[in-house]
């Protein structure tokens, strides 16, 4: 129990600090770029009705999901099978190497010149930015399967579907965790500036939109959202990880202990 | 083996190039959206003629050095002092968990209105995301010295300056190498994104009036630039690190996070 309560006091105790340092250093800021905390607090509610929720924030998530998971199912797919055949990996490697130091963000311009400014110029600006590091990872995973491993299963009979599940995608699965994790953050970049670019609805085009307007306390609240966006999409990330590799952590904690 | 493979790579690049000739050659897309190849050659030629052009090259490298070098020398004192300094850790824990995701572009409607759309924006956009990547490593490099060394070095009576500087660096530097090859990719985004976005001078504000002035093969040679550039960061970090890293017995592999 006194363990508990020091661990909840380690926990709130600096970022309590600091909100009272921001509220305290902000109370009678009439500078018009930092309004004062208790302003943007009582503009919150204001802004982010339900309502504004549906209609800005729902179709930015819906479509960072779609963005994302055919980043994730076209990287893991064409990663396999790239890293499975020495050949074809070579053949690949520099045009991928090149593919993948292109900065995402200046895809938005090509891609909307194929896809206008739609909502299909959004999603397919998310998956290509997405792709790559999914796509390198599952490669270095795919290539760095134990060759012990894999032996074991050839001659065990283990062959096609069953030894791609559990085989190759498992022993590849903590990089291409790694590689998800990288997406992730790369894809809200590019769901923000994506809508800052060209849209008319979305989180990033609102905060714009007020920045615009000078509504100054309502884009505090926007950067706000933006912010806890990013920590709640990171907190779901950590948990599904925790469960698809829970073997792994398991079994690196019990490898460092023995050393 | 080594010859075979770049052979096979060269020849990868070689069709990738054709297939980009061909494709709008034989229509399969509008010429318009996506200019062959040799086009697209021809108006990095132009570019790489016109004094502007490498105006912009110097200014976001400019801002990417700069952003990245704050970056670095901030993230690697604040991670040694919260891990050094006892129960800081644990105090700042929380907080850098929750600060840490928050997506720097989110700042860009600050920037806008605190900076305009001077270097000082980029500095921003560029500090805040890359600062986390070398926090964390180096982070994580304290916490793996090993406590036989750090209690050795403490009863042969070294200092805390002297232990810092011969236990705790030599442990944390492959750490936070890693953490500076990350920045070093992170940063170039974020400098390309606040030109793009904010329209601080630069290649990304001349892909976006490439891009207004309908000037699709120049978008596309800019598009190039930069991703030459980013690859040149890539081999260039790697191969500081392998130098900076000459002594240890052998170059790690990527940290897990």
């Amino acid at each position: 129990m006194r363990r508990f309560l020091l661990r909840l006091a380690f926990t709130v105790a600096l970022p309590a600090v600091l909100l009272a340092v921001w509220w305290a250093a902000s109370d009678s800021s009439t500078d018009v770029y930092w309004p004062p905390l208790r302003t943007i607090l009582k503009t919150f509610p204001d802004v982010w009705t339900a309502e504004r929720l549906r209609t800005d924030a729902l179709p930015s998530v819906l479509r960072l999901a779609g963005g994302y998971a055919t980043a994730a199912v076209a990287g893991v797919a064409l990663g396999t099978v790239i890293g499975s055949y020495r050949r074809v990996r070579a053949v690949c490697e520099p045009v991928l190497e090149f593919l993948r130091a292109v900065p995402p963000p200046v895809l938005i311009p090509v891609i909307m010149l194929f896809a206008g400014i739609g909502d299909t110029m959004k999603v397919v600006v998310i998956a290509s930015g997405c792709v790559w590091p999914v796509l390198l990872n599952t490669v270095e995973g795919v290539r760095a399967v134990d060759s012990v491993m894999a032996e074991t299963a050839r001659s065990y009979g283990i062959t096609g579907a069953a030894r791609l599940r559990h085989v190759v995608l498992r022993s590849a699965s903590p990089q291409i965790f790694a590689g998800l994790r990288q997406a992730l953050s790369i894809g809200i970049i590019l769901m923000v500036i994506s809508e800052m670019f060209a849209a008319s609805s979305g989180l990033g085009f609102t905060v714009v939109q007020f920045q615009r307007g000078f509504a100054i306390p309502d884009m505090w609240t926007g950067i706000l959202v933006l912010g806890l966006l990013g920590f709640l999409l990171s907190v779901v990330f950590q948990l599904v990880e925790r469960r698809a590799l829970g073997w792994y952590h398991g079994l690196r904690d019990s490898t460092r202990r023995s050393r | 083996m080594k010859g075979v493979n770049s052979a096979l790579g060269a020849a990868g690049l070689a069709a990738f190039l054709a297939l980009g000739e061909a494709v709008p050659r034989l229509g399969l897309v509008k010429e318009a959206y996506f200019p062959p190849t040799s086009r697209i050659a021809e108006a990095l030629g132009n570019e790489l003629a016109d004094a502007a052009f490498w105006t912009a090259l110097g200014d976001t490298l400019t801002g990417w050095a700069v952003g990245l070098a704050v970056a670095a020398c901030a993230g690697i004192v604040v991670g040694v002092v919260v891990s050094v300094v006892p129960y800081l850790r644990e105090a700042t824990a929380s907080t850098i968990e929750f600060l840490r995701p928050i997506p720097s572009v989110a700042l860009i409607p600050l920037a806008v209105l605190l900076y305009g759309n001077e270097l000082r924006s980029v500095l921003l956009l560029v500090v805040y995301a890359s600062f986390w990547q070398v926090l964390i490593q180096t982070m994580y490099g304290v916490q793996d010295v090993d406590p036989v060394a750090d209690e050795t070095a403490r009863s042969y009576g070294l200092g805390p300056w002297a232990r810092i500087r011969y236990v705790l660096w030599p442990t944390a530097l492959p750490y936070v190498m890693t953490g500076l090859r990350l920045a070093a990719a992170v940063a170039l985004i974020l400098t390309i994104t606040a030109e793009l976005v904010i329209g601080s001078p630069g290649l990304g504000a001349r892909i976006a009036i490439a891009q207004s002035s309908q000037a699709v093969p120049d978008m596309y040679a800019l598009i190039v630039v930069t991703g030459v550039l980013g690859l040149l960061i890539n081999v260039g970090a790697r191969s500081v690190e392998r130098r900076a890293l000459a002594w240890h017995q052998s170059v790690r592999g990527e940290v897990m996070v």
